[in-house]
């Protein structure tokens, strides 16, 4: 089983230092081999274009790295700016809370292990 | 509209925004401003702000509480001694960049707010300005 990285952002960040969070994590996922990362984000009160990038980046580098994102821990209202802005943030896993990613990240987990055992095919043909 | 209060603060560098949008929140806390009103005016703010440091190497941001027929609102007016915008109609557009950002920063800001403003002449500067009503929608 991998292990999962828990980043939680605790300030507002300015552009250098979300440009610093990217290397830092992807450089983390290849050393730990880490299999997902959680990014929790609830502290979080501004998520402009630039940021929403990085967001949208770092789930992309991690998905070539073999490892899955999750953004948890939302505010509506910048969910709600997110898409008036009109950011989509693709290949970005969300769930509610760090809990719910947690669940979210190891069911992906879960389910690629099986898929490539073809453990899903034989269920879908048995039933 | 009537300009209640009135400060200035000058980007140069990146770490100049920290600064900025701390500033802009307390105008909007102050006048009692929804936290979605909030974010949106500061979403706004953060791109603009970013576009100015960007392409016009920084330069003066003026944030006002407005007042105009029964409503208050905080305006936020951008000025730079940039190259200048050459076709406006063009950096309006959704996904228009001459940068590597998604060309989302002018629309989108726009999308945000009450009131857009954006006035450009190449070699002297760009100005933005922006207003959000504190109950506007």
């Amino acid at each position: 089983m991998g292990e999962f990285l828990l980043v939680t952002i605790q300030v507002d960040m300015y552009d250098r230092l979300a440009l610093n969070l990217e290397n830092d994590l992807v450089t983390m996922i290849k050393k730990v081999e880490a299999k997902g990362v959680l990014i929790d984000i609830s502290a979080v009160s501004i998520v402009d274009s630039f940021m929403g990038r990085i967001l949208g980046n770092i789930a992309t580098m991690s998905k070539i790295l073999d490892a899955e994102t999750v953004v948890v821990g939302m505010q509506p209202a910048v969910a709600i700016t997110l898409v008036e802005l009109g950011l989509p943030l693709p290949g970005v896993h969300t769930a509610l809370d760090v809990e719910k990613g947690m669940l979210l990240l190891q069911k992906k987990l879960n389910f690629y292990e099986e898929d490539e055992d073809g453990d899903l095919d034989q269920h879908d043909s048995t039933e | 509209m009537i300009a209640l209060n009135k400060e200035k603060i000058s980007i140069e560098k990146e770490q100049d925004v920290v600064f900025f949008r701390q500033r802009l929140k307390e105008h909007a806390v102050k006048i009692g401003m929804s936290v979605l009103n909030q974010t949106k005016l500061i979403t706004a703010a953060s791109e603009l702000v970013r576009n100015m440091l960007k392409y016009g190497g920084g330069g003066e941001i003026t944030i006002e509480v407005v007042n105009e027929k029964m409503q208050v609102g905080v305006r936020v007016i951008f000025a730079d001694k940039g190259p200048g915008i050459p076709d406006i109609s063009k950096a309006m557009q959704d996904g228009y960049s001459t940068g590597k950002s998604l060309g989302l920063g002018l629309p989108g800001a726009k999308r945000l707010v009450n009131e857009f403003d954006i006035k450009s002449t190449v070699g002297v500067g760009t100005t933005v300005s922006i207003v959000r009503w504190k109950n506007g929608f």
